[in-house]
C-alpha cells in the first residue's frame, strides 16, 4: 500500500467505535493501516499475541449474527481476551429489561468492551452514552454496519492498492442496508465515485444529499464500475411489496451471468453475506474469479482486532 | 546535560560491535538476526550485510514490531502505531540474534522473547545492542554492546539516529522535553 505511510504514533483517540460517517479520512486511513498490521498474525504458528490480555469483551447481540458475532469473538481471543457471548434468546432481554439496564448490568461485572448488535438505529451511539466502557457498533438497524464498512474498504484497498478514483457501484436494497450506509461514508471520505444502483422503492432520493449517484438502472452503469458490491435482499426488513416479485429483482438487480458479461474483465465482486444465490448474486459470479467475498471475511478479522485494540488503547 | 557521539563515533562503535559478533558465530552455519522495529530493524539490516560480506552464508532475516507484546503503553507517551511482524523463516533449532538500538529497562526485550516465543523455539538467543544506558527493571543483559553509557539519568533519553532514516548517524543523550 504505498500511498498512505504509515504514521509512528497513534491519530486515535477515540473510545468508541459507532460510525463511519463521524470518522475523518486520516483516522480511516489509521484503522487500515493497523488493520495491515493484524493480518499478520494470524499467518503465525500460534495466531495469538496478548495485547488485550486480562480485559473482557462482551458480545451483546440482539439480532441474528453468523459471520459478524464469530468474527468479533475470534478477533478478541487473538488479543487474549476473555469473551463473553450474550444474546438475546434466553436472557432477561425476553423479562423485559431494557437495553441499558442489560448493558449496566453487564457493565458491572467489569467489562471493557461491550460490542452491540441492536434492530435500533442509534442504540450503540445511547449505550455509549450510558456506560463507562468501550462501544462497538456491531450493527445498529438501517443506520451503520462501521466494522463492515471498513472490511469493505480494507478488501478494495487491498484489490487496487488505492481507494481514490475508484467507482463503486451499491447494489440492491439500499433503504435497508446499514452496509450501504457505512461503505457510503467510508467511500466518500477516502475519495471513492459511490453509485447507489436499485428500484426507486428501495432507493430513496435522500441518499443523493449524502454525495452518491443514485440510478435505478443497473445496466446503465454496469460496464463502468471498478467494483461491485451486491446487497443482500434482506426479507426480514422489506415490508410489502417494495419489490413486485423476487424474479423481477433478479432480472433487474441481480449480478446475473449474462450482466456479469458486460461488466469491466477486473471488476471487484463483494457481498456482505449472508448471500441469497440465485436472487441478488448468481452462484457461479458469487465463487468465480472476480469475487472477494471470501477475502472480505478473511479481512473482517483483522479489521476487528484493529479495532477492539484500538478503542482499549485510546490515546 | 547534553551529550552527542557524532558520525566517526558512531561508524567505530558500530565497527567495533559487528567485529565481535562475526567472531561469535561460525560463517558456515545458519544464523537469523531479527530486528526490533524501528532502528534495531535498521541495526540488524547492516549487520546482515557486513556478516555477508565477511562470508556467512546462511543469515536469515526478520522485523519485530513489539506494540502488541509491551507492558508499558501506558507510560510511553503517544500510543506507537501497530506495524507489521515479518518473520518469514523457520527460527526453529538455530541461533538467533536479536538486535535493538538501545536497552534500558529491558521491557521491550521482555516483549520481544514473548512474541519470539509465539513464532518457534530458537536454539539459543542472543541479545546486540548499540548502546546500554543501564536502568534495568528486569534481569536481562545484553551479550553483544557497542556502546556502555554509565549513569544516565531517567529524566535524560537516549537517541540513536541512523542515516537511513534520520540523514545521518548520530547518537545524542539529552534532557526529555
Amino acid at each position: 500500500m504505498a500511498e498512505h505511510r504509515p504514521t509512528r504514533s497513534s491519530i486515535w483517540t477515540r473510545k468508541h467505535l459507532l460510525t463511519l460517517e463521524s470518522l475523518s479520512a486520516e483516522e480511516l486511513n489509521y484503522l487500515l493501516d493497523t488493520a495491515q498490521s493484524f493480518r499478520e498474525v494470524s499467518t503465525r504458528s500460534i495466531k495469538k499475541v496478548p495485547a488485550l490480555r486480562g480485559r473482557v469483551v462482551v458480545n451483546a447481540f440482539f439480532e441474528d449474527s453468523t459471520r459478524t458475532r464469530t468474527s468479533f469473538s475470534l478477533a478478541a481471543s487473538r488479543l487474549s481476551a476473555d469473551v463473553i457471548d450474550f444474546s438475546e434468546k434466553g436472557s432477561s432481554v425476553s423479562k423485559g429489561e431494557t437495553l441499558i439496564d442489560t448493558a449496566r448490568n453487564i457493565e458491572a461485572m467489569g467489562v471493557d468492551v461491550i460490542v452491540l448488535r441492536h434492530p435500533a438505529s442509534g442504540s450503540a451511539q445511547v449505550l455509549a452514552g450510558a456506560v463507562q466502557c468501550s462501544v462497538v457498533n456491531a450493527g445498529d438497524g438501517a443506520h451503520e454496519h462501521p466494522t463492515q464498512g471498513l472490511l469493505d474498504l480494507y478488501t478494495i484497498r487491498e484489490r487496487f492498492g488505492k481507494i481514490a478514483g475508484l467507482k463503486v457501484a451499491i447494489v440492491g436494497d439500499i433503504a435497508n442496508s446499514r452496509v450501504a450506509r457505512s461503505n457510503l461514508w467510508g467511500l466518500k471520505k477516502l475519495g471513492a465515485e459511490v453509485i447507489l444502483v436499485g428500484p426507486p422503492t428501495l432507493l430513496p432520493r435522500a441518499f443523493e444529499s449524502l454525495g452518491a449517484k443514485c440510478v435505478h438502472d443497473f445496466d446503465s452503469i454496469v460496464g463502468q464500475v471498478d467494483v461491485i458490491n451486491m446487497l443482500r435482499v434482506q426479507f426480514e426488513r422489506i415490508k410489502t411489496s417494495q419489490f413486485p416479485s423476487v424474479r423481477e429483482f433478479t432480472r433487474l438487480f441481480g449480478l446475473t451471468t449474462e450482466r456479469f458479461a458486460r461488466c469491466k474483465p477486473d471488476v471487484f465482486v463483494m457481498h456482505p453475506g449472508p448471500m441469497n444465490r440465485g436472487i441478488e448474486i448468481g452462484s457461479n459470479i458469487a465463487d468465480g474469479p472476480n469475487s472477494g467475498i471470501l477475502t472480505q471475511v478473511t479481512n473482517g478479522l483483522a479489521v476487528r482486532m484493529a479495532v477492539l485494540y484500538l478503542v482499549t488503547h485510546a490515546g | 546535560m547534553r551529550t552527542v557521539y557524532d558520525v566517526s563515533d558512531v561508524g567505530r562503535t558500530i565497527e567495533s560491535l559487528f567485529d565481535r559478533i562475526a567472531s561469535s558465530f561460525s560463517p558456515d552455519s545458519t544464523l537469523n538476526i531479527i530486528g526490533i522495529r524501528t532502528r534495531g530493524e535498521i541495526l540488524a539490516e547492516r549487520l546482515a550485510r557486513s556478516l555477508r560480506s565477511r562470508g556467512f552464508k546462511n543469515i536469515g532475516r526478520g522485523v519485530l514490531d513489539i506494540t502488541l507484546y509491551r507492558d508499558d503503553l501506558s507510560e510511553i507517551g503517544p500510543k506507537p502505531m501497530v506495524r507489521p511482524t515479518e518473520i518469514n523463516i523457520d527460527i526453529d533449532a538455530h541461533p538467533l540474534l536479536l538486535v535493538d538500538d538501545v536497552i534500558f529497562t529491558g521491557r521491550s526485550i521482555r516483549a520481544a522473547l514473548d512474541a519470539i516465543s509465539d513464532f518457534g523455539r530458537p536454539g539459543a538467543v542472543r541479545l546486540a545492542v548499540l548502546v546500554d544506558r543501564g536502568g534495568r527493571e528486569l534481569p536481562i543483559q545484553a551479550d553483544f554492546v557497542g556502546l556502555t553509557l554509565q549513569d544516565v539519568p531517567r529524566d535524560h533519553r537516549v537517541n540513536v539516529r541512523l542515516s537511513e532514516i534520520d540523514g545521518r548517524d548520530e547518537i545524542l543523550v539529552e534532557p526529555r522535553t
